[in-house]
């Protein structure tokens, strides 16, 4: 069970400003019923330009409502520019706090505020879209929004990452990718661990070479694709060159290309070499997969 | 209304029976089984009572039956024992749907060189268990397959499925925990060689299970040490748990008729009217072939979580195989190996019901649920006003 504060049982239980405003001056919407929380945020300005009304409405789990709630009683009264400063900390503060896992709750809301404030910059026209390229596919989280998590909640490990805004949670090829933009960002602050020198094997036959990627596959790389119902076969390896295909939900993942470049050439790079390639085996992957290999 | 424990499938409450069975082992009868005072050994007696009780549930042999510390370590030790005892063969058969328990260990095996395949289950998580036919070979070391699933309470045709198995010389291992003490199980008519249950799903105490091994199975040890368990599991009997077992298998052999009438009215009067009152809810997993007290429903547009924060606060105990509930970001696999879309894993509810539920608690359920659903709904963006 999760601990919640009273302040977030309250607002799930009694949320307010529930709904959506008729004619508003901003909308915002953000997630899906796919990715397990949803939230719609409507806002009308009074004469002074400030906030007279905001409403929301939430598919999700308690703390998804929790800080929905909030965040409507938050921007009321505030103006535009005052609204716009509100970050997903303040709102996770409101409560008295949430748990990690939950904080994604928090940057849910901040991101459907400022796609509501974005919608009435630009005159009721423009409707939240991503930005920037997409690195966590599985739930759609961008390059940019990694970066500003990072940043406004001075995050330092990948799990972080997964917990505030979700990247990284599904099939886990991302993590690779995130790893890098938290360098870019933290470099200093990450860099006072100094990570380990990854342990890569010297000089090694084709035999060694080939049995260790193998090793690596089983255990590096098998089970974050099985947790997504996929799986992956090595097939041969010439050289430098390792060819493998993809079994399950990966053969048939129009992203396999993304997943493989990201996630098995990294993990061979680490681990085996890092003069490895990896390609993926075409005339495997046309063949009908049946589980029975 | 105080609390209504509608999460039977989790655990159980300890039958009172069970507890003053248990309670002169702590502090009275205390001795060690295996020493040569009389003070020790009259406590043997007691685990060969319990053994005959559990033996007497099952229609087994006593001396088929083994006692560990629970479900996942009987799971544990009939999947690794099995292929221990048989080195030769790299192939094992299982289901997607199966506790974490089998699942996680048969994946873990794929990394130590075993083929492992899965068996898919249709929309209504039947198991198409005839694949098995052609997917049967000479590399083949064990076949695992849950008896009844603890999600949707979908019960497979085990015994016809050990009969194939068993018929083609290979290993058949059921983890049975959900369907112990729930529907009729008759070992000495069935072909099945390894049956994992658990104490604490059938009112009996946490800490203490059963691996079931068939006369003539060769299964290595899992553990190793002393004698006990004819040497098929070491360590000092946890004696307390093993005649507080024994006891809670006598008293659902005697309440089984009571588990399929009774049990199974109050389930149905439950789920029918959720489903009549809440629209947009569905029933997950075969209707025809379930554990009669476990009910699986999905709520459209709203998130299972919520649902069940909802019902705590009226002291309803249920749970979720939404992403939130379990601390993941995905829903229950089950629900995703059965093809539910992701829409509706996120909304489901599980109600499992025992011999301790009344009807004033189904009545009272049925009260809360709707307004719950249309409250949430309320909230949902994902409704038309």
């Amino acid at each position: 069970m999760w601990e919640y504060t009273d302040k977030l049982k309250e607002h799930f239980f009694n949320p307010r400003n529930v709904g959506e405003i008729e004619n508003p001056d901003g909308v915002g919407e953000v997630g899906s019923l796919a990715c397990g929380d949803a939230l719609k945020l409507t806002f009308k300005l009074d004469e002074n330009g400030r906030i007279k009304d905001a409403k929301f409405k939430t598919f999700g789990c308690a703390s998804a409502i929790a800080t929905s709630s909030v965040l409507t009683e938050m921007i009321k009264g505030k103006t535009i520019d005052e609204a716009a400063k509100v970050t997903n900390r303040d709102i996770a503060n409101y409560l008295g706090g949430l748990p990690e896992q939950k904080m994604h709750c928090s940057v849910m809301g901040r991101e459907a505020l400022e796609a509501a404030i974005e919608n009435y910059r630009t005159g009721g026209k423009k409707k939240h879209e991503l930005q920037g390229r997409v690195v966590c596919n599985c739930f759609g989280v961008t390059e940019n929004e990694i970066e500003r998590v990072i940043r406004e909640n001075n995050l330092t490990t990948v799990e972080e990452v997964t917990n505030y805004c979700k990247a990284g949670g599904g099939c886990g090829g991302c993590k690779g990718e995130i790893e890098k933009i938290m360098e870019k960002i933290q470099g200093d602050k990450i860099k006072e661990i100094p990570p380990a020198a990854p342990r890569r094997a010297g000089k090694m036959t084709n035999i060694q070479k080939i049995q260790l990627i193998q090793q690596t596959i089983n255990e590096q790389i098998r089970p974050a694709l099985r947790a997504h119902g996929g799986n992956i076969e090595l097939i041969d390896v010439e050289g430098d060159k390792v060819i493998v295909a993809f079994r399950g939900m990966c053969a048939q993942c129009m992203l396999a290309e993304y997943t493989m470049k990201d996630l098995v050439e990294a993990k061979l790079r680490e681990f085996v070499s890092h003069q490895l390639f990896v390609e993926e085996d075409k005339d495997s992957a046309k063949e009908p997969h049946n589980h029975r290999e | 209304m105080e609390t209504v424990y509608f999460d039977n499938n989790a655990t159980t409450k300890v039958a009172e029976e069970v507890l003053e069975e248990m309670k002169p082992l702590f502090c009275e009868l205390y001795g060690n089984p295996s020493s040569m005072h009389t003070f020790g050994g009259q406590i043997a007696r007691k685990i060969r009572r319990a053994r005959e009780q559990v033996a007497g549930l099952l229609a087994s042999d006593p001396t088929e039956i083994v006692f560990t510390s629970g479900g996942t370590e009987s799971d544990n030790a009939a999947i690794k024992g099995t292929l221990a005892a048989v080195p030769d063969k790299r192939k094992v058969i299982t289901t997607r749907v199966e506790h974490p328990a089998v699942l996680t260990v048969c994946r873990d095996l794929e990394n130590h060189g075993y083929t492992v395949v899965e068996l898919t289950v249709d929309k209504q998580g039947r198991l198409d268990w005839r694949q098995l036919e052609e997917l049967l070979d000479d590399d083949t070391a064990l076949v695992t397959i849950m008896y009844a699933n603890n999600e949707t309470g979908v019960v497979f045709p085990i015994d016809k499925i050990a009969e194939l198995v068993t018929g083609r010389g290979v290993i058949f291992h059921t983890d049975a925990v959900q369907a112990v003490g729930k529907i009729p199980l008759n070992l000495s008519k069935s072909n099945i060689d390894l049956l994992s249950l658990s104490g604490h799903k059938l009112h009996g105490p946490k800490g203490v299970g059963v691996l079931y091994v068939r006369k003539g199975t060769r299964i290595s040890p899992f553990m190793l040490g002393g004698h006990q368990e004819a040497g098929r599991r070491a360590g000092t009997e946890n004696v307390p748990g093993i005649v507080g077992l024994g006891k809670a298998c006598e008293l659902a052999a005697e309440n089984l008729e009571e588990e399929n009438s009774r049990v199974k009215y109050l389930r149905d009067k439950l789920e029918n009217a959720i489903l009549e009152k809440c629209p947009d809810s569905r029933l997950n997993g075969d209707k025809d072939n379930r554990l009669p007290n476990t009910s699986n429903i999905s709520f459209e547009y709203i998130e299972g979580e919520a649902i069940l924060l909802m019902l705590d606060k009226f002291g309803i105990c249920a749970s979720s195989g939404s992403a939130c509930a379990s601390g993941s970001l995905e829903p229950s696999h089950v629900l995703r190996a059965m093809g539910v879309p992701f829409t509706a894993a996120h909304g489901s509810i599980r109600f499992s019901l025992s011999r301790y539920n009344t009807e004033e608690e189904v009545d009272y359920t049925i009260e809360k649920m709707p307004p719950i659903i249309n409250r949430l709904r309320e909230l949902s963006p994902f409704v038309a006003k």
